[in-house]
C-alpha cells in the first residue's frame, strides 16, 4: 500500500506536466518560461516596490505605511487577494491602483494629474512606482485564496456593471471583451485564450496578474491589462483605477474567488 | 399573467438600466487617445442587441429585421467584379494593424483574418474564433457563393445576426478594392488558401 501511494507521489508531478504541456499552446514562450525555473524577473520589481511603500513622498513627505488596504493600516500581507472591495472612507470598490492613489493623494498629499501622468510604462520604460508597488503588494497574496468583497451593495453592483461590461460590443469592430473570451478552448494565432466567464478561465488569468510580460521586459498590472484589451477593442484609453477598470476585475475576481493567487506571473 | 407581464416589465427595465449605466460608466472612465475618441463607446442598434452572452435567445424579430437590413445595404462590387489580387489579398489577412490608438492613421487598414480563421493551411499561427477556411475557393465558384461570401465580408450580419466578425465593407475597416483582394485569396485556384492542400 505504501509502495502504492509512493509510486503515484511520484507519478503525479510528470503526468501534471505532461497535461500542462498538452494544454498549452503558448509554444515557445513556454520553453523560455521554463528557462526561469522559480526565478521570476519580476524579484527585482518586488523589492523596488517594497522600498517604494517604506520612502517618504509627495507635500507631506510621509510613507505608504498607513495606508488601508482593506485589512487595516500597513497591512499588506493577504490585502491584494480580498481587492476589489468597498471602501467606507472613499465611498467605492476600489481595485489595488486606485486604492494606492487615494492613500498617495490623503496620505502623501499628492495630486491626483500626478499619479495619472504615467501610471503604466510606455516601451522601453523601466516600470513605474505603480507597477513596482503592486509587484509587492500582490506577491504579498501569493498562495492565499480570491475573496473580492461582495458583502457590500455597492460591491454586488460593481459586479453586475463589470458583467454588463463584458458583454459591451462597439465600436468599428463592434468587439467586446466576450468575443476574445467568452469560450473555452480557443486561441487567436496561436495564443490560448482563457474564457473569463467561467471559474476555471477566470481563476487562471487573475491568480496571475501583475506578470513580468518577456517581450516587454516590464511588471504589467491587472489595470493595465483592462487598458490593453480596450485598445485591442479599438476602444479609447481606459482610465486607472477607473469605474468600469474596477467593475471589470470585480467580475473576473468574482469569478475567479477561491483559487490561489500566484502571481506576480511569468507571461509570453 | 398580471404578475408575469409585471415580471417583464421590471426585468426589461432593470435590464436597459444596467446597459445605461454600463455605456455611462465607460464615458467617464475613458480618455480620448490619439484619433480614438469617446463616440467610439455609442452603440448602434444591432451592438446593443448583440451585447450578450453568445447563449442567450435573441428576440427573433428584431434579429430579422436587422438580418434584412444588413442584405439590403451590401453594395455589389463595381463591374460586379468580385475577385482582385489574392497576393494582395494574403497579405491583408495577415496585417492586424488598424484603428486601435496606438495605429498609425495614415496606413491602410488590415483584416486580420489569420487572427480567428484556419487560411493558408501552411500557416501554422491562426486563430480557431471562427471556422477554418483552407480550401474555400472548392466550395464552389458559382455567382451565388460569390455573392454570398462578399455579403458575409461585407456584414457577416446579413446571415448570421450577433456572429462576432467585424462587418469589414460595412463598417468602413476594409476598401472595396480590399475586400476584392481578400475575396481572390479565399476563391483564386492558384492562391495558398487552395493550392496548399495536401490531397
Amino acid at each position: 500500500m505504501r509502495r502504492f501511494s509512493n509510486t503515484i507521489l511520484t507519478g503525479l508531478p510528470m503526468l501534471l506536466w505532461a497535461l500542462s504541456a498538452l494544454a498549452d499552446t503558448d509554444g515557445v514562450f513556454d520553453e523560455y518560461r521554463a528557462m526561469f525555473g522559480d526565478e521570476n524577473p519580476a524579484i527585482f520589481v518586488i523589492d523596488e516596490g517594497e522600498e517604494l511603500w517604506l520612502t517618504a513622498a509627495g507635500p507631506k513627505a510621509v510613507t505608504l505605511e498607513n495606508c488601508d488596504l482593506g485589512l487595516g493600516p500597513g497591512v499588506v500581507e493577504g490585502a491584494y487577494a480580498q481587492l476589489p472591495r468597498y471602501f467606507q472612507d472613499a465611498q467605492r470598490v476600489q481595485d489595488l491602483e486606485s486604492r494606492l492613489e487615494y492613500c498617495m493623494i490623503h496620505l502623501q498629499g499628492r495630486s491626483a494629474a500626478d499619479i495619472h501622468a504615467r501610471p503604466y510604462s510606455l516601451r522601453g520604460d523601466l516600470g513605474t512606482e505603480m507597477e513596482a508597488l503592486v509587484a509587492w503588494i500582490a506577491e504579498q497574496s501569493r498562495g492565499l485564496p480570491i475573496a473580492p468583497g461582495q458583502a457590500h451593495v455597492q460591491e454586488r453592483n460593481a459586479y453586475a456593471l463589470g458583467e454588463s461590461l463584458f458583454y459591451y460590443r462597439a465600436g468599428p469592430h463592434d468587439f467586446s471583451c466576450a468575443t476574445c473570451h467568452g469560450q473555452s478552448g480557443k486561441r487567436i494565432r496561436l495564443q490560448a485564450l482563457p474564457d473569463l466567464t467561467g471559474h476555471d478561465g477566470a481563476a487562471e488569468a487573475y491568480s496571475s496578474w501583475p506578470a513580468y510580460r518577456i517581450s516587454q521586459g516590464l511588471v504589467r498590472t491587472m489595470g493595465w491589462r483592462m487598458r490593453d484589451c480596450f485598445r485591442q477593442q479599438r476602444m479609447p484609453e481606459l482610465i486607472m483605477g477607473s469605474e468600469a477598470s474596477v467593475a471589470l476585475q470585480t467580475y473576473l475576481a468574482v469569478n475567479a474567488a477561491g483559487a490561489a493567487m500566484a502571481a506576480p506571473g511569468l507571461k509570453r | 399573467m398580471k404578475i408575469l407581464t409585471l415580471t417583464l416589465t421590471l426585468f426589461l427595465l432593470t435590464h436597459s438600466a444596467v446597459a445605461q449605466d454600463a455605456a455611462d460608466a465607460l464615458r467617464s472612465s475613458m480618455a480620448d487617445k490619439n484619433f480614438v475618441t469617446l463616440e467610439r463607446i455609442d452603440r448602434d442598434a444591432l451592438q446593443e442587441l448583440c451585447s450578450k452572452p453568445r447563449t442567450a435567445a435573441i428576440d427573433p424579430e428584431a434579429a430579422a429585421s436587422i438580418r434584412q437590413a444588413a442584405l439590403e445595404s451590401v453594395p455589389e462590387p463595381g463591374n460586379a467584379d468580385y475577385l482582385g489580387d489574392w497576393a494582395r489579398g494574403e497579405a491583408i489577412a495577415s496585417n492586424g494593424r488598424g484603428l486601435q490608438y496606438s495605429d498609425n492613421p495614415d496606413q491602410a487598414n488590415g483584416g486580420n483574418c489569420y487572427a480567428c480563421h484556419q487560411l493558408d493551411p501552411d500557416e501554422l499561427a491562426y486563430g480557431t474564433l471562427g471556422p477554418s477556411l483552407a480550401g474555400y475557393g472548392a466550395r464552389g465558384q458559382s455567382p451565388a457563393m460569390l455573392q454570398y461570401t462578399w455579403a458575409k465580408l461585407w456584414n457577416t450580419h446579413a446571415y448570421n445576426v450577433c456572429s462576432h466578425m467585424p462587418r469589414f465593407g460595412a463598417a468602413g475597416i476594409l476598401t472595396e478594392q480590399q475586400l476584392r483582394d481578400v475575396m481572390a485569396f479565399l476563391f483564386a485556384p492558384e492562391s495558398p488558401v487552395n493550392r496548399n492542400l495536401t490531397p
